[in-house]
This record gives structure tokens, C-alpha cells and sequence, in this order.
């Protein structure tokens, strides 16, 4: 099976029981991604599959054979951190870090989301193309990812600051 | 997990013939909880069919309704900008589902047909009728604050834990099957069974049987439909209780209703008598009051549970008031 990892082509014969989650832990030592819950409730295994943010632990790895999957590895250029990833240092998004990898990956596939227009259930006018967008949509937004030491406000603080806006409100 | 095959299937007519050579196949979706009940071993499949790149587009049908293939996942779906217009309840209620990294996997069939979140069901040490037909439910006698009011038995009080098919089943979405005797179109409101004696059986499939598309029929009054999730946490929880609701008016008059409730029911729950008893009478109090009445007069709670008829009370009132207040708006703008 082969998958393009961190911008990488990467192969691996596993068995088909394997997930992403420990694929990319176990097989190519990528242990930025973790493990908290393994059922899809904490997100701390959120990575970007296509762009897009899912949880490395309720998908298969032979279900996304051949796809592109970017990690907490994967975000930086060189020595320059990724713009999401300075914020979190610069906002205290974190305490332990256990969550942290996850946080950021999430919010990166939530900018793409927004970029696109999309909505989310406190939305309230969802026919409308613009959506204003405020401190209650980020928390909604990020609501798949928990974070055991509560570090809620700097998360919050570090995503907010990376789009742009103010976290006022 | 106990080991299986896996296929990725290229088109649905061999997807289904690869079902019906293998004996315990099951088709796949995104995963989100199929994988996950396969991990805790209360499923089992010896063929995992990935049917999750067919059927992948949302087209405007030519009544003017909208026909969603079964792959498109529940995230493109809430965004999709029709769906945003035509039926926002909908959106609301896919969104109110799960969290982003889930709504990117998770397809249409795979969110109707995902499976209860019962404790007694995912507990491979307790006893349920729905795991092992016969085993005993031990919901009956336990910890019920999650599980069902409408449609329960004394087998099960599961309740059908998806979102959007509350809405959908409030739409009268149409399921496209197709299986070994071709293609059927049924009422997503009779996909579902009640659980009876059986709760093991829940949907009217046949083992082969995939789910094609959902097609939602034009529904003018739709455009101002809406989700109202309550739950006990503000995001990323299931419902204690949910409900999607429209309305028309003649006038004073109720002209055309839906409602569906959500957290309360063993299957996605119409509420057929509430509608049957607003329809054709004045939009006020009294009717709200009898309608959601006659709904609830065959709940049957339990003590850790009871509180939710209350809770359905107050909230299909609070809902009924709101889409009230907005169709006399819209009336007074038009
Ligand atoms: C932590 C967590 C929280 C959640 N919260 C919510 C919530 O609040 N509200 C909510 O509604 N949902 C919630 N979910 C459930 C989520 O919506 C479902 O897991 C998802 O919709 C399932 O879709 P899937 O494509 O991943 O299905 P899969 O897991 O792939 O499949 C589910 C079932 O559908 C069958 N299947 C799939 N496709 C077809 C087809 N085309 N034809 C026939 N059978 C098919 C499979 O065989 C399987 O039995 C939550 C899930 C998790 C893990
Ligand atoms: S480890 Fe995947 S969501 Fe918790
Ligand atoms: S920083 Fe410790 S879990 Fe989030």
C-alpha cells in the first residue's frame, strides 16, 4: 500500500486492521499524531487528509491508500513554524501538549472550512454567503477537539489570532 | 478485530455482487462507526466492501427536489448551498452531529444507518437484545437518561441516535436501494423498524441491499425549516432531545406542518399525531399544547428518563412559537 505523507510517497504492507492513527505512529514513527480515546471523541489523532481534517483513528489505512496526509510534522517549512503553530506559542494555546498536535491540525483544515464558505450549527442566518464570524463559532468549530488541561482560552486566543481576527466577543 | 477482506468497489452493481458471493459482507462508508463497533468487537464482518467513493454528487432532481448521492459525505452535504437555501433545517441538523473531523468522513447512508450509542449496547459484558437477540436488556432496569420515550419495548429503549435523518424523515426524504432484484425506492420513515421483539433487526435492508442516494422532494415551506438540538454539553454531544420543524400558514390557520423529534424515539421519530392535530386548526397556544399532547400520550418513560417528556413539551412549544412568528413575518413581507 502506498500513501503520500508529509508530502512524501511512503509504502508499507500492513494488515488491513490497521488504522491511520497507528499506521503513521507505528510504521513510520510519526508520533506527533497521538492517541487519546481511539473512538473519535477527543481528536487529539486529527490530521489532514487532502486538506481536509478527520481523526486518524476511526479511519482504516487501506481506506485512504494512495491519498495525501499531512501531520503536526508536516506544517512547518524548514525551521519556520507554520503561522498556527507560532500562535499557539504565542497565545499559551497549550499546557501538556498532549492535545496540541491535534488542535493545530484542526485548525488548520477549520481555515480551509471557513474559506469556503462553509457554516457550522451556530450559524445563524445559514443561507447566507458571508458568515460573521465571532468567538462562538471558533469554540464551535473546534468543538471536535478536547483538551484534558482546559487550555480553552489560549487555543481559542491562538486560532482567532492566526485568521486575523480579534478574539474579542 | 477480528480480520476481514477488504475491496474497494468501482461501481454499485459490483459492489452488490461482491455482497451477495460473500457471506457476512458489509459495506462501508466512512468508517466512523463501523470501524469503531469492529474495534470493540460487537461487529464482526468478514468483508468490508468501500463503497464510500461511489455516488459522490447532489443534483437537483427534476421535480425541483434535490437527489444526494449516498457517498457524499455529511460535511459537503450541510454546505452544499441548496441544501442551505431550500432546507437549512437540514444543514442545521448535520452540523449539530458530531465534530468537523467526523462530518468530513461520515457519508449520507453511513450517518442513516449508523448504529445506537446505548451503553448497554456497546458494553460487550452487559446484556442487549440488540447484540445477542435473546440476551436480555439491561437498559430496562438501568441507567436510562439517554435512551427512549417513543416506541420502546420491554426488549429495548435504544434510541436511533442520527441527527440528520430526523430532519430528513421531517423533509419525507425517499431512499434509492438497489440489490439483487433491482433498484426500490422506499419512504425513509419505513426503513426503520421498531424494535418489538426484535431489536436486533432494525431496517427493512436485505443483507445485500446498498443505499444509492436520498432524494428529498420540493418543499416550498422547507426554506424556513429548522434543527433545535438540546443536549449536556453546548457541542459534540448526542441529543437529549431534538427537534426539526416547519410550518405554513393560511391566515391564522395552520395550512402545512412537519415535525420530527430526535433523542426520544427508537427510530427517527415523525411526530404524525402532533401534525395530524395542528393541521387545519388556528396557530396558537392551545393548538401547540394539544398537538404536542396528543404526540407524547404514548411515551412511555422511565425514572431516569421521564424528565424528557416535559423537556419535548416546553422545546416543540418554543420551536412551534418561533416558526409561528417567522411564517407571519415572511406573510407580512411578501
Ligand atoms: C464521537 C462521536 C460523536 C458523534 N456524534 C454524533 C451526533 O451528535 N449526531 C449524529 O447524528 N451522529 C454522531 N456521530 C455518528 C456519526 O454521524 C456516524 O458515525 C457517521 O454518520 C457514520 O457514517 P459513515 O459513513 O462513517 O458510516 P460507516 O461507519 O462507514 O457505516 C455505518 C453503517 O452503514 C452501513 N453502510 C454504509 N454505507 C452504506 C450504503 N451505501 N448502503 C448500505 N449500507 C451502508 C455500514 O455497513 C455500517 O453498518 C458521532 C460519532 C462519533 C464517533
Ligand atoms: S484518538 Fe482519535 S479522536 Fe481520540
Ligand atoms: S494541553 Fe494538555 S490536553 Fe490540552
Amino acid at each position: 500500500m502506498q500513501w503520500t505523507i508529509n508530502g512524501q510517497i511512503r509504502q508499507a504492507e500492513v494488515d488491513f486492521r490497521t488504522s491511520l492513527l497507528d499506521l503513521l505512529r507505528e510504521q513510520f514513527q510519526l508520533s506527533g499524531t497521538k492517541k487519546g480515546c481511539n473512538q473519535g471523541a477527543c481528536g487529539a489523532c486529527t490530521v489532514l487528509l487532502d486538506g481536509q481534517r478527520i481523526n486518524a483513528c476511526l479511519t482504516l489505512a487501506v481506506q485512504v491508500q494512495g491519498r495525501s496526509i499531512t501531520t503536526i510534522e508536516g506544517l512547518a517549512s524548514g525551521e519556520a513554524l507554520h503561522p498556527v503553530q507560532a500562535a499557539f506559542i504565542e497565545h499559551d494555546g497549550f499546557q501538556c501538549g498532549y492535545c496540541t498536535p491535534g488542535q493545530i491540525c484542526s485548525a488548520v483544515g477549520l481555515a480551509g472550512e471557513l474559506a469556503r464558505g462553509w457554516p457550522s450549527a451556530v450559524t445563524a442566518d445559514l443561507a447566507a454567503d458571508d458568515i460573521a464570524f465571532d468567538r462562538l463559532e471558533l469554540r464551535e468549530r473546534l468543538s471536535g477537539n478536547l483538551c484534558r488541561c482546559g487550555a480553552y482560552n489560549g487555543i481559542v486566543d491562538a486560532v482567532a489570532a492566526s485568521l486575523g481576527q480579534e478574539a474579542g466577543a | 478485530m477480528r480480520a476481514f477482506d477488504y475491496h474497494q468497489a468501482v461501481g454499485s452493481e459490483q459492489a452488490i455482487e461482491r455482497a451477495m458471493r460473500r457471506e457476512q459482507a458489509r459495506y462501508l462508508g466512512g468508517g466512523t462507526n463501523l470501524v469503531d463497533l469492529m474495534r470493540e468487537t460487537i461487529e464482526g464482518p468478514a468483508m468490508l466492501i468501500d463503497v464510500s467513493n461511489l455516488a459522490r454528487d447532489i443534483e437537483e432532481s427534476e421535480s425541483g427536489g434535490l437527489f444526494i448521492g449516498a457517498g457524499v459525505t455529511n460535511a459537503e452535504l450541510a454546505a452544499d448551498p441548496r441544501v442551505r437555501r431550500q432546507y437549512p433545517g437540514l444543514s442545521r441538523a448535520i452540523l449539530c452531529g458530531a465534530s468537523a473531523q467526523i462530518r468530513n468522513r461520515a457519508t449520507v447512508a453511513g450517518n442513516l444507518l449508523q448504529r445506537t450509542r446505548c451503553a448497554y449496547f456497546y458494553d460487550i459484558g452487559a446484556h442487549c437484545n440488540k447484540r445477542e437477540p435473546g440476551n436480555g436488556c439491561d437498559a430496562q432496569e438501568g441507567f436510562h437518561r439517554y435512551h427512549a420515550i417513543l416506541g420502546t419495548s420491554s426488549s429495548c429503549l435504544a434510541t436511533h441516535p442520527s441527527d440528520m435523518a430526523v430532519a430528513m424523515v421531517a423533509l419525507e426524504a425517499r431512499v434509492h436501494l438497489r440489490g439483487r432484484d433491482g433498484e426500490r425506492v422506499i419512504a425513509l420513515t419505513e426503513l426503520y423498524r421498531e424494535p418489538g421483539e426484535r431489536p436486533d433487526l432494525e431496517t427493512v435492508l436485505t443483507a445485500e441491499e446498498l443505499i444509492v442516494a436520498v432524494e428529498l422532494p420540493p418543499l416550498p415551506m422547507a426554506a424556513s425549516s429548522e434543527y433545535r438540538k438540546v443536549r449536556d454539553r453546548a457541542s459534540y454531544a448526542f441529543a437529549l432531545l431534538s427537534v426539526a420543524s416547519m410550518l405554513e400558514l393560511d391566515g391564522a390557520t395552520i395550512k402545512q406542518v412537519r415535525l420530527a423529534l430526535g433523542g426520544v424515539g427508537t427510530r427517527p421519530w415523525r411526530a404524525w399525531k402532533a401534525e395530524a392535530a395542528l393541521r387545519g386548526r388556528p396557530a396558537n397556544a392551545a393548538t401547540f399544547e394539544a398537538a404536542i399532547d396528543a404526540e407524547l400520550a404514548a411515551a412511555r418513560p422511565q425514572s431516569d428518563n421521564a424528565f424528557k417528556v416535559q423537556l419535548a413539551r416546553r422545546v416543540v412549544i418554543s420551536e412551534l412559537n418561533q416558526r409561528l412568528a417567522q411564517a407571519r413575518q415572511g406573510g407580512e413581507a411578501s
